[in-house]
C-alpha cells in the first residue's frame, strides 16, 4: 500500500478495477500518511468523515462494477481557496476562519461526479496573495526536499499545501489556483507536474477570486498523465462562469510515451528570460531541454517578447485594483469575521477589515483603490491594460514563429524559509513570478514539469508554454520529456 | 440657513406661461434620471425571484449576498426588455456594450460595488416625445422633447432599515434589475418633467418592460436642477432624490426651482448638493450623508464578457435587436395621432385618453360599435365619468369599465332616448357593479325620454297654463321668461322631456300664442 501512495493515478486505478485494493482501504492509507506529514503542514482541514464516507460509496461502486471514471476512489485535495459545500474555506484568513460555505465550486463538483475522494483542504498564502505560502494564519507550508526541522525550504505558493499534500503521497493530485505562477512554482520547488489552463477552459464557479481576468483552477501531480485525467474530469463550459469557453471541451488522450516524437516541433526560448537573477543551475537545466529536444529533431530557435520586462509591473498593478474590489465585500455583514463593534456601520467595517485581513492584503487594497481613483485610472490601471495587451501581442507573434514556448518555471530553486521571509512580499513575488506570470497575463496553458536536483538536492524544473486551447500539445511534450528525464524516482519519500 | 426664507409651497407662481418658461430674469433647467426596474421574474445577475411581496430576504440568492467565489449571469430578458425599451425610445442600441464595478462602502451593497455600464452603456442617444398639458395650469397642451444620454443596466442595492438602536438589512431588492435612463437637461419646470414620466410611464406600460408602481420604487426619478440668468452660463446644480409619484416630480421641481432663486435673489449661494424630497412637508432637504464627493472607482467587471447585440439577419450575440424592433407595440404618440386622425378627439382629449390606460382601454373597446360617435364616447368618458369616479372619490385603478354596458349608454344618449341627466345615474349604477342590463334599469327606472312631439306639445301648454304671469310677461317682450318656463319642464318631478324638442317646441307654442 505504501508504494501505492506515490504511484500514479493510473496505477492506483488499475488497483481498484481489479479489486487488489478498496477506495476505503486507500482512502484510509491516505489519511494516515496525512497524519504522519503533518510536520509538513499541507493541510488546514482534513475532511476525515467525508473522505470515508465518498470512500465507501467508491467502494461499492467497484464492488457493483460501476466505476463512475477512471477517477473513482482517487484520492485528491483542494485549496482551501475553493467553496466546498459544509466544509471550511478559509483562504487561510482571520476573515474567513469560520467560514463553511453552502456550496460547492464547480471543479469540486465535477471531480467528486467523478467519484474522486477529497482528504482534505490545503494552505496556502492569505486569499493566494503569495508566492511561499508562508502568509497563512496556519503557519507556512514546508517543503519536504531538503526538510530539517528548523531550517526548512519554502514549498512555494500560493499553492504551497497542495503540493505538499501531493509529494507526501496524501493524495494523487490537488487542484490549486493560478494567478500569477501559483500552481507552477510550487510545483517547480517540489518536484511536481503544475497546470496552468487556458482562462476559460475550467470554471472558476467557487474559487474565491485574487485576480477574475487571471485566475484559472489548476492542476498539481506527480506524473503527466495524472494531470490530463484530472483535466479531463473538470474542463468544460461552465454556464455559471460567464467566462468559461463555451467550446464543447474534447477529452485529451495522449499516446504512451515510446510513441512520442518532437520532431520537427517548433520551440522558442524568449531571450528575455535570461534574466539576470536566473540561477546558474536552473539556466544550465533550461539550456540542456533545448538541447534534448534539438537532439530529437525539434526545431528550436530564439525568439524576441519584448514587452516581458514589463509585465511584472503591469500585473501588479492589474493584480492590486482587482484585489481592492474583490475585497470590498468582506464587510462582516453577511458573512466572514465581524469585530464586535456597534457604534457606526462605517466603523463596524474598518474594524472588521483592519482585523480580519494581514498587512498585505490590507496593502495591496490601499493600493489597488490608490489606482482606481478616478485621477490616477488612466495613469495606472488603463496604461496596465495597455500593456497587458502588448504582452499578449508578444505572444502572438511568437506563435507566428513557433508552436511553443520553453522557459525556465522559476528563477531559483526553492529559498529557505528564512531568506525568503525577509523579503517583502512585493519583491518575493516580483522575483518568484517573473517567468510565469506573463502566461496569466496572456491567458494561454503552461504546465511546469519537473527536470532533476539542483546540487543541493533542490528539484529544478522547467516550464512548457502554447497557444490558449493547446493543452493537448503542451502536455504531450510534457510527456515527452517527463519520459526522457525520469525525474519522479528520486520522491525523497519514496 | 434657510430659516428666514419664506418659499411659496409648490406655487406655480411665474413659472406656468410656457415651454420656454421664465420669470422676468431667471431661467430654470431640470434633467432627470429615471431609474426603472425591469419587469423580469428573476434578478439581472441571479436566479433568485424578484417578486416584491416575498418576506423579507427571501429572494437572496448566494450571489445576491456576495458570497465569495460566486459568478454574475446576466439574464438575458433583462437584455431584450432593455433592447425593447431603448429601440422604442429611439435610441441608438449599441452591438457592443460592457459592464463595470461602481465602488462604495454600505450596508445594503453587499459586494462592496454595484455592477452598471458607466463607460459603454447598451444604448445612448435617444429621445422622448410628449406632450405637457397640466389643466388648469395649462389652457393648451404643447408638444415637447427630452434627449436621452444613455440607457444602461444595472443592479438595485438591497434596503437598509434604521431605527434607535440597530440598522437591518434587507436584500429582496439587491440585484433586481434597473434601466437607468439618463435625460440631457432640457426641461424648464416641473409640469414638463412630470409630462416626461407619464409619456415614460406609458411607454413603459405599452411594452411591459417596467411596472411603473412607483409606490413600490419600480420606477424612481431623481432630477438636476439649476437656475440661471437669460444670457449667462447654467447655475449650481442640486440633485433631487426620493421623488415618490408623478405629481411629486412636478412638486418637488418647481419647489427647487423656487428656493434656488430665492436664495439667490438675497445674493446666497446654490450648494452643488443631494437633496431629498420630502412630501409631508412639501420641502427639499439636504441629504447630509450623501454631501461627501464620492470617488466610484469604477473598473472594468472582469467576470462578464462584453454584451453583444446582433443588428442584422445574424445569429450571433446575446439578443438580436432587429427580431426585438418587430416585437414592438402601438406606442402612445402612435396611438394619440390614431385617435386624432382616425377617431377625430382633439389633441387634449388624445392625451387624456393615452394618460389614462383604463380610460383608453375603455375608449377602444366601446368604439368598436362604429354607429357610435368616437367624441360623444371620449367625452362620456373623460368628463362625465372621470368625474363621478372623482365625486366618488373612487380610484380607477379598482373600477372595472364594462364596455358593453357603457356602449348601450352612449347609444341611448346618441339616438336622445335618455336625458344627460340619466347618463350620470346610469354611470352611477355600473360603478356599482349592477348585474342589469342598461335595458332593465332604464325600464326599472323608467328613464326612457319622451320624444313624442305632441305630448312634449302637450306639456309645454299645460306649463304655459299653469303659469299665466309669466306668459304675459313673455308676451310683453321679456325673453329671459323663455328659460325660466324651460325650467319648469325640466324640473317637473320624473321629467323626462327631451329637453332639445321641448325647447323647439316650447317656442312654436309661444310662437302661436303670440299671433
Amino acid at each position: 500500500m505504501e508504494r501505492i501512495l506515490s504511484s500514479s493515478l493510473r496505477i492506483a486505478n488499475r488497483l481498484l478495477q481489479d479489486n487488489s485494493i478498496t477506495a476505503t482501504e486507500l482512502t484510509e492509507a491516505c489519511l494516515k500518511r496525512a497524519k504522519q506529514t503533518t510536520k509538513y503542514n499541507a493541510f488546514i482541514t482534513l475532511t476525515r468523515n467525508e473522505a470515508k464516507n465518498l470512500s465507501e460509496a467508491s467502494t461499492q461502486r467497484y464492488r457493483e462494477q460501476k466505476p463512475l471514471s477512471e477517477m473513482d476512489g482517487i484520492t485528491i485535495a483542494m485549496k482551501d481557496n475553493f467553496c466546498t459545500k459544509n466544509i471550511k474555506t478559509t483562504c487561510a484568513s482571520k476573515m474567513l476562519e469560520n467560514f463553511t460555505p453552502t456550496y460547492s465550486a464547480t471543479v469540486y463538483d465535477r471531480l467528486i461526479g467523478a467519484g474522486a475522494v477529497m482528504i482534505g483542504k490545503c494552505n496556502l498564502d492569505q486569499f493566494a496573495m503569495g508566492s511561499g505560502t508562508i502568509d497563512s494564519i496556519y503557519g507556512p507550508t514546508k517543503n519536504v526536499w531538503g526538510f530539517e526541522d528548523e531550517d526548512f525550504y519554502i514549498a512555494g505558493g500560493s499553492s504551497g499545501g497542495c503540493a505538499i499534500a501531493v509529494s507526501t503521497g496524501a493524495c494523487f493530485a490537488a487542484i490549486g489556483s493560478d494567478t500569477g505562477g501559483s500552481t507552477r512554482n510550487p510545483a517547480s520547488y517540489c518536484g511536481l507536474v503544475g497546470l496552468k489552463p487556458t482562462y476559460g477552459l475550467v470554471s472558476r464557479l467557487g474559487l474565491i477570486p485574487l485576480v477574475n481576468s487571471m485566475d484559472v483552477p489548476g492542476i498539481l501531480t506527480r506524473y503527466v498523465d495524472d494531470c490530463v485525467t484530472v483535466l479531463n474530469v473538470i474542463a468544460g463550459h461552465d454556464p455559471k462562469d460567464s467566462t468559461t469557453l463555451t467550446k464543447p471541451y474534447r477529452k485529451i488522450s495522449l499516446p504512451s510515451a515510446n510513441k512520442l516524437g518532437v520532431k520537427g516541433l517548433r520551440v522558442g526560448l524568449p531571450v528575455e528570460y535570461y534574466s539576470s537573477n536566473l540561477d546558474e543551475e536552473v539556466l544550465e537545466v533550461w539550456e540542456e531541454m533545448a538541447q534534448l529536444l534539438e537532439d530529437h529533431g525539434a526545431d528550436v530557435r530564439e525568439i524576441s517578447m519584448p514587452n516581458t520586462e514589463h509585465s511584472i509591473v503591469c500585473y501588479s498593478i492589474l493584480n492590486q485594483c482587482e484585489v481592492a474590489s474583490n475585497m470590498a465585500r468582506y464587510d462582516g455583514i453577511e458573512f466572514g469575521f465581524r469585530a464586535d463593534i456597534n457604534t457606526s456601520t462605517e466603523q463596524l467595517y474598518a474594524t472588521s477589515r483592519s482585523l480580519g485581513f494581514n498587512d498585505i492584503v490590507r496593502n495591496r487594497i490601499l493600493t489597488g483603490n490608490y489606482f482606481l481613483l478616478n485621477r490616477n485610472y488612466e495613469a495606472y490601471f488603463n496604461q496596465a491594460l495597455k500593456v497587458r495587451r502588448l504582452i499578449l501581442n508578444d505572444f502572438d507573434k511568437a506563435w507566428e514563429d513557433v508552436q511553443v514556448l520553453l522557459t525556465p518555471t522559476t528563477l531559483t530553486t526553492a529559498p529557505k524559509y528564512k531568506e525568503f521571509k525577509n523579503k517583502t512580499n512585493r519583491d518575493q513575488c516580483a522575483f518568484q513570478d517573473y517567468c510565469t506570470q506573463p502566461a496569466n497575463m496572456a491567458g494561454v496553458p503552461a504546465v511546469s514539469i519537473p527536470i532533476k536536483l539542483s546540487g543541493s538536492g533542490m528539484p529544478l524544473s522547467i516550464q512548457i508554454m502554447g497557444r490558449n486551447l493547446s493543452e493537448p500539445m503542451i502536455l504531450a511534450l510534457a510527456k515527452f520529456i517527463e519520459s526522457k528525464v525520469k525525474f519522479v524516482q528520486n520522491s525523497p519519500l519514496s | 440657513m434657510f430659516s428666514n426664507l419664506k418659499f411659496p409651497k409648490c406655487s406655480l407662481n411665474g413659472i406656468s406661461r410656457c415651454r420656454n418658461f421664465s420669470t422676468d430674469k431667471w431661467k430654470s433647467v431640470v434633467g432627470l434620471e429615471v431609474h426603472a426596474q425591469i419587469q423580469s421574474t428573476s434578478k439581472l445577475f441571479s436566479g433568485s425571484p424578484t417578486e416584491f411581496t416575498n418576506p423579507v430576504n427571501r429572494n437572496v440568492s448566494l450571489f445576491d449576498a456576495a458570497t465569495p467565489g460566486t459568478l454574475p449571469v446576466l439574464n438575458k430578458r433583462c437584455v431584450e426588455a432593455a433592447v425593447l425599451t431603448a429601440l422604442a425610445l429611439n435610441c441608438r442600441v449599441n452591438p457592443i456594450s460592457t459592464f463595470d464595478r461602481k465602488h462604495y462602502f454600505y450596508a445594503d451593497l453587499p459586494a462592496g460595488y454595484q455592477i452598471t455600464q458607466q463607460r459603454s452603456p447598451i444604448a445612448c442617444n435617444g429621445f422622448i416625445d410628449f406632450h405637457v398639458y397640466a389643466p388648469g395650469v395649462h389652457k393648451h397642451s404643447y408638444a415637447a422633447r427630452s434627449c436621452i444620454k444613455q440607457i444602461q443596466l444595472e443592479q438595485d442595492s438591497g434596503k437598509s432599515l434604521h431605527d434607535e438602536t440597530r440598522s437591518l438589512v434587507d436584500l429582496n431588492r439587491a440585484g433586481v434589475p434597473l434601466m437607468e435612463l439618463v435625460f440631457e437637461p432640457d426641461l424648464c419646470n416641473g409640469e414638463e418633467a412630470a409630462a416626461l414620466v407619464k409619456e415614460l410611464v406609458n411607454v413603459f406600460e405599452c411594452l411591459q418592460t417596467c411596472s411603473c408602481k412607483m409606490e413600490e420604487g419600480a420606477l424612481r426619478v431623481d432630477a438636476n436642477v439649476s437656475v440661471h440668468k437669460k444670457g449667462q452660463p447654467l447655475g449650481i446644480r442640486t440633485e433631487v432624490k426620493n421623488i415618490g409619484s408623478i405629481r411629486a416630480v412636478a412638486a418637488a421641481i418647481n419647489y427647487e426651482i423656487q428656493r434656488q432663486i430665492a436664495l439667490l435673489e438675497v445674493g446666497e449661494n446654490v450648494v452643488n448638493e443631494t437633496r431629498s424630497w420630502n412630501s409631508d412637508s412639501r420641502v427639499t432637504v439636504s441629504m447630509r450623508d450623501k454631501e461627501e464627493k464620492q470617488d466610484y472607482r469604477y473598473m472594468p467587471e472582469p467576470n462578464l464578457p462584453p454584451l453583444y447585440i446582433a443588428m442584422g439577419p445574424t445569429t450571433w450575440g446575446c439578443v438580436n435587436a432587429e427580431h426585438i424592433k418587430k416585437l414592438i407595440p402601438q406606442l402612445p404618440h402612435e396611438i394619440r395621432k390614431h385617435l386624432k386622425e382616425e377617431c377625430n378627439l382633439t389633441t387634449e382629449q388624445a392625451i387624456i385618453l393615452v394618460n389614462e390606460l383604463k380610460l383608453l382601454r375603455a375608449f377602444t373597446s366601446i368604439s368598436l360599435n362604429k354607429k357610435l360617435n368616437a367624441t360623444l364616447i371620449a367625452n362620456l368618458l373623460i368628463n362625465d365619468f372621470l368625474s363621478l369616479v372623482n365625486k366618488e372619490k373612487m380610484d380607477l385603478d379598482g373600477i372595472t369599465i364594462n364596455p358593453s354596458f357603457f356602449g348601450d349608454i352612449v347609444e341611448l344618449l346618441q339616438n336622445e332616448m335618455v336625458s344627460h341627466k340619466s347618463v350620470q345615474f346610469l354611470m352611477g349604477e355600473m360603478l356599482k357593479s349592477t348585474s342589469k342590463t342598461v335595458k332593465e334599469i332604464v325600464a326599472c327606472h323608467d328613464l326612457l325620454q319622451i320624444n313624442d312631439e305632441n305630448e312634449i306639445r302637450r306639456i309645454c301648454e299645460e306649463v304655459i297654463e299653469d303659469n299665466p304671469k309669466m306668459l304675459q310677461q313673455y308676451l310683453k317682450g321679456k325673453k329671459k321668461v323663455f328659460k325660466a318656463l324651460l325650467g319648469i319642464i325640466a324640473s317637473k318631478p320624473d321629467s323626462k322631456v327631451n329637453m332639445k324638442k321641448a325647447t323647439e317646441l316650447l317656442q312654436n307654442v309661444l310662437d302661436n300664442l303670440k299671433k
